[in-house]
């Protein structure tokens, strides 16, 4: 079997399953948060008149409305907590967005079988573990019963061989599988990557592939399990256990197989409107910039302002830019706070945002104006989806956005790689 | 082989995203409004002339785009008897299934538009003037889901009779 079959199999209570059968699953972990969460799913439970299947199973994060001033975001956050405390699920409050909270506090170990109320979900994937996005009323059906029906999904393996050149990195590997593969590429099928590149990767740049396979289409991104996941999960307070049992094995049967060379893969960058708008840095050189936003689940963990400040250190923006930083959680903030990384960017004249989803949401006061254009370490691009509809928003790597943020225009974050 | 029934066809093509079924200007309006501007973009009539019975067909990847769940209610909502397409994609797959709205994969674009149709949801099979197509059956747990008008009643259903004692 797959590891996606692998897994489903265990949450099903079945020694094996074959793609296409339809199972019923044991939920190990509901992820919830303040937009999706409380106030979509409250009323369908009193409905149902049950509480939770499983307090102890139930990990509530806001981060949607947090740090955006108005007055429905309050009464939402108010709401949001209110529910934590009735409830007495694990809360993290104002600590960092979802996807990134989740990992950090060790929350997710290898074969474990995850929803999440979030199209980001597959996030998860990065520890091996089976994690997906579901809407309000499946969720509440999950918190009542602590079942989900799943049809078994085949598995699409994508493999990279050879080793990234310096600053090419994760994001510019999805962006340019969403170009080659489009957004239905992966027809919610598990998608598994493996190779040389992932092997030599650590866990938050393996979270940005995983993170980046709801822009394919794939269900989940799974990554099986390695030392280098163990030893994250045992870092942050987790418990890896029996890892090594997590991989596809050998002679598995998969839908697809895709080998692509990463030492031949340039940095990409998206146009407005689709991530599968992605192309070669070069093709884009000459577009000019107003604002740089580093931030998002996707873009703005620890070692993605790492990258952006190897580029920006000892560098002035150019006139009329403006960088917008929101590091991803307290917890990455924390530390590049304390190695010099923050400082760069306070240097460079940035604005350090709340750790939440801010504008990639469209939320908060930062939200993009007319006509603005801005080159972004988030996901999607689709139109008005950083503020206002005529605004653009062009998507890439953090080494890109920082180089850009330098000239004023996209540019080739290898022409400052001996920054770094 | 069962009645042709009165329903009919709406066809469409690829790739009809969650925009066009639940229109973002629509989202934050009374969910009714919304689905009376269900395809408002690409179909003005749909959504106004659409009856019970009906049936909606289309090509490959429907209800591609956000997972807004309203794009199925909205489709339900205005009375179809059930969506068939060649694909579909997944988030928008689950919703209609835990919302109730009967979905097929199979090909029926050899069916007009407007043509008279008269679809078996346990059978999987669409009849027409020309006559039937077989369409790939819905697993018997989803159906169980559907016929019980979605995944709310039917866990409605469930504690009632756990309670019960059933
Ligand atoms: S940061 Fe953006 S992509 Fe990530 S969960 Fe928040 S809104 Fe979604």
């Amino acid at each position: 079997m797959t590891l996606a079959e692998k897994i489903i199999a265990k949450a099903a209570g079945l020694p094996s399953v074959q793609p296409g059968e339809v199972v019923t699953a044991q939920v190990d972990l509901a992820m919830i948060h303040d937009s999706g969460g409380p106030r979509r799913v409250e009323p369908i439970l009193k409905r149902l008149g049950t509480g939770l299947w499983d307090k102890e199973r139930v990990v509530l994060i806001s981060d949607h409305y947090v740090g955006d001033p108005n007055e429905e975001s309050h009464a939402i956050l108010e709401l949001t907590r209110q529910w934590a405390l009735k409830n007495g699920v694990k809360f993290y409050d104002a600590q960092g967005i979802c996807h990134v909270v989740l990992p950090q506090k060790g929350h997710l170990s290898p074969g474990m079988f995850v929803v999440g109320g979030d199209s980001h979900s597959p996030t998860g994937g990065a520890f091996g573990t089976y994690m997906f996005g579901i809407g309000a009323t499946e969720m509440a059906g999950v918190l009542a019963t602590g079942e989900i029906w799943i049809k078994v999904p085949e598995t699409i393996l994508i493999e990279w061989k050879g080793m990234l050149p310096p600053v090419v990195c994760a994001k510019d590997m999805m962006l340019f599988l969403c170009g080659k593969m489009g957004m239905d590429g992966a027809r919610y099928q598990a998608v598994q990557y493996a190779g040389a590149a992932i092997g030599a990767m650590d866990m938050p740049e393996r979270m940005t592939l995983s993170n980046m396979t709801a822009e394919l289409g794939g269900q989940t991104g799974l990554i099986a399990p390695d030392s280098t996941t163990a030893e994250y999960i045992t870092n942050a307070g987790g418990s890896p256990g029996r890892w090594q049992e997590w991989a596809t094995a050998s002679g598995a049967v998969v839908a697809e197989h895709h080998v692509f060379d990463a030492t031949e893969l340039a940095p990409q960058v998206a146009a407005p409107g689709s991530p599968a708008n992605s192309a070669p840095v070069d093709t884009y050189k000459n577009q000019q910039v107003d604002v740089v936003y580093i931030g998002a689940c996707t873009g703005a963990k620890y070692v993605d302002l790492k990258a952006a400040a190897a580029i920006l250190k000892g560098q002035k923006l150019a006139a009329g830019v403006q960088i917008l930083v929101a590091p991803a959680t307290k917890e990455d903030q924390r530390k590049a706070a304390g190695d010099g990384t923050l400082k760069v960017f306070e240097e460079a004249g940035a604005k350090i945002l709340p750790n939440a989803c801010g504008i990639c949401a469209g939320y908060g006061s930062a939200r993009l104006g007319k006509d603005i254009r801005c080159i972004s370490t988030t996901a999607r691009n689709f139109k008005g989806r950083m503020g206002d509809a005529s605004s653009e928003v062009w998507l890439a790597s953090p080494y890109t956005a920082a180089a850009s943020a330098i000239t004023g225009y996209i540019t080739d974050p290898r022409s400052y790689a001996g920054a770094s | 082989m069962e009645s042709l029934g009165n329903g009919r066809a709406w066809v469409f093509g690829d790739d009809i995203d969650t925009d066009v079924l639940a229109p973002g200007r629509f989202m934050h309006r009374p969910f009714d409004e919304l689905a009376q501007n269900c395809l408002i973009d690409i179909s003005p009539d749909f959504a106004k002339n659409v009856a019970p019975g009906d049936v909606l067909i289309a090509g490959r990847n429907f209800g591609v785009g956000s997972s807004r769940e309203q794009a199925a209610q909205a489709l339900k909502a205005r009375g179809l008897a059930g969506v068939i397409a060649t694909s579909f994609a997944g988030i928008f797959y689950r919703n209609a299934i835990n919302l109730g709205l009967p979905i097929f994969v199979g090909d029926a674009n050899e069916i007009k538009n407007n043509a008279k149709v008269g679809l078996d949801v346990d059978t999987a099979c669409l009849s027409h003037e020309g006559g039937t197509v077989r369409l790939e059956k819905i697993p018997e747990y989803l159906l169980k889901i559907i016929h019980d008008g979605g995944l709310v009643p039917h866990l409605e259903e469930r504690f009632a009779n756990e309670r019960a004692g059933r």
